[in-house]
């Protein structure tokens, strides 16, 4: 038993962390030191310290895998998810500095107020499928289905929702911007083949895609990896520009020869 | 700054970024890649003169429509009025297709209009109304330029052909400037292939792929390429510029072509 207690403490070190501590009145970065294994990530470290040092450390979290999506936050100012930052990517000897996402309201400590992200999918219209074939069922094929499939991997972290440079810079851009979380689901409503809502008007004017400038932040911060600029927001600019700045498209549709163009959409 | 991550509700973090990596190493290394590029190509765009080597042709000044040297315009001269550069007539529409590039607008909203630099990195604009106003509304028109690349990749491939020529417009032989074109139009077909509104033209309209198997293969294939466009976007505009720089090598006789045979 105490060649085991040594083994583990050997791959075990002192991990030094600035944890940042306050709410929407004013805070700062706190100093901490704790003990760390390998194999542990970010949070396990929070966790230490909250049981050790700061049982009033607030942060929010649940499966602990990647899935849930509720321990986002920012390590070394990048928005990434606590359960899903090995201590092993860092040097041992390294500070990591642990802050609440930038983009929203604090709460508390890590916690955050990310209510805007529901009331911009409370705005978002809901999927509006047309009559059911002759024998009550409907149908999709496979290869229809599965191009929605990536978009249903989001875990709604909102990871890409604070690092998105409209929202995270600009505040005032809240009202007329949904973000990229709601693009992908824009995108995924849109590429269905039963939905019936147009809602290429819908995702420039109320959503506000026209004020994403593609700079793939949101990308890049995804914890699923999918890629929401080259295949949800660019899609779905690339529709918004069939629809509304394409004359040639436009007289097609004048004409006849773009009938297909609304592809089912029949309703806006 | 008053709104952002320094607006009221907000962390109090007085850094405008805690990242520790080398975040700007991206923005100042496209900031200066696109820099060398609009530098060397707005002085040769400008020189009018070096950019025909018989049998080569600069990718700068094909097609070659003002008042070109002999031998140089395979398309004749409509605009043998034009008084300046005959680039200037034609790089219009390559100059707008990659402006409005979504991969160039990433790269250069970052390194040259920091908006923003990095992610995570706080911009240093008050204010901001992405691509919804004059003159970045204007980027909607990626799709019109794309449809012109396409003209200027089979041009650029004519030219290549061309080059297979010796001085004297013989058929049947080859020289190192052969190759180089023939690697430019390869990476401008990469390039205008891979293009995002190309991906949407080909297929990704559609709502139902299923009812258009052909329009969905090459959806599948333009998707695979588009992957790797902001690589082709960069190795095509080594190529132009590569390919442009040694026509105006051979053309001032500053080199002697490498003839294979």
């Amino acid at each position: 038993m105490t060649e085991l207690t040594e083994a583990s403490t050997s791959s075990g070190y002192q991990l030094k962390m600035r944890i940042w501590r306050g709410d929407a009145d004013g805070g700062s970065l706190g100093d901490y030191t704790v003990e760390v294994s390998e194999g542990e990530v970010v949070l396990d470290a929070l966790h230490r310290v909250q049981a050790t040092q700061a049982g009033d450390l607030a942060i929010r979290w649940n499966c602990k895998a990647g899935k849930c999506g509720s321990c986002s936050a920012e390590i070394n100012g990048k928005p990434r998810l606590l359960c899903m930052t090995r201590l092993s990517d860092f040097d041992p000897a390294e500070t990591i500095t642990v802050t609440p996402m930038r983009s929203f309201p604090v709460i508390r400590d890590l916690v955050t107020d990310v209510s805007y992200n529901y009331e911009k999918a409370r705005e978002l219209p809901g999927v509006e499928l047309g009559p059911r074939d002759a024998d009550g069922k409907r149908r999709m094929m496979q290869v229809d289905v599965e191009r929605g499939q990536e978009f249903r991997k989001c875990i709604e972290c909102f990871l890409c929702q604070n690092t998105c440079h409209v929202v995270r810079d600009h505040e005032d851009n809240k009202p007329a911007f949904a973000g990229p979380r709601f693009f992908l689901r824009y995108a995924e409503l849109d590429m269905h083949p039963l939905d019936t809502r147009d809602r290429r008007e819908t995702v420039r004017d109320q959503a506000g895609i026209g004020l994403c400038n593609i700079t793939k932040c949101c990308t890049e911060v995804c914890p699923e990896g999918i890629k929401i600029t080259d295949n949800a927001i660019i899609p779905m600019k690339e529709r918004v520009a069939d629809k509304k700045y394409d004359p040639l498209v436009w007289l097609g549709n004048k004409i006849g020869l773009r009938n297909k163009d609304n592809d089912g959409r029949t309703a806006t | 700054m008053t709104t952002g991550v320094h607006g009221p509700g907000r962390a109090e973090i007085e850094e405008r970024t805690l990242r520790t990596d080398r975040w700007w190493l991206m923005p100042l290394g496209t900031f200066l890649g696109f820099s060398a590029f609009v530098v060397y190509a707005t002085i040769r765009a400008f020189m009018g003169r070096d950019y025909y080597a018989s049998p080569y042709l600069s990718p700068f000044y094909s097609p070659c429509l003002g008042d070109c040297v002999s031998g140089a315009s395979d398309f004749g001269q409509p605009f043998e009025w034009w008084p300046l550069s005959a680039a200037l007539i034609i790089l219009v529409f390559p100059l707008g297709f990659r402006m409005t590039c979504y991969y160039y607008r990433k790269a250069y909203y970052r390194a040259f209009w920091f908006s923003p630099p990095a992610c995570a990195v706080a911009e240093p604009h008050g204010s901001y109304s992405g691509e919804t106003r004059f003159p970045l509304l204007l980027q909607n028109l990626h799709r019109y330029f794309w449809y012109v690349a396409v003209l200027f990749g089979f041009i650029l491939t004519f030219d290549a052909i061309l080059a297979f020529r010796d001085e004297h417009h013989e058929w049947g032989h080859m020289g190192l400037g052969t190759v180089i074109l023939l690697v430019n139009a390869a990476l401008i077909w990469l390039y205008t292939l891979s293009c995002h509104s190309c991906r949407h033209v080909v297929g990704g309209r559609l709502r139902h792929f299923s009812k258009h198997p052909v329009r969905y293969r090459l959806w599948t294939w333009v998707s695979r390429l588009n992957g790797s466009h902001a690589k082709y976007a960069w190795y095509s505009l080594v190529s132009i510029a590569v390919a442009d720089l040694y026509v105006f090598l051979v053309a001032n006789g500053t080199i002697d072509d490498v003839r294979f045979f």
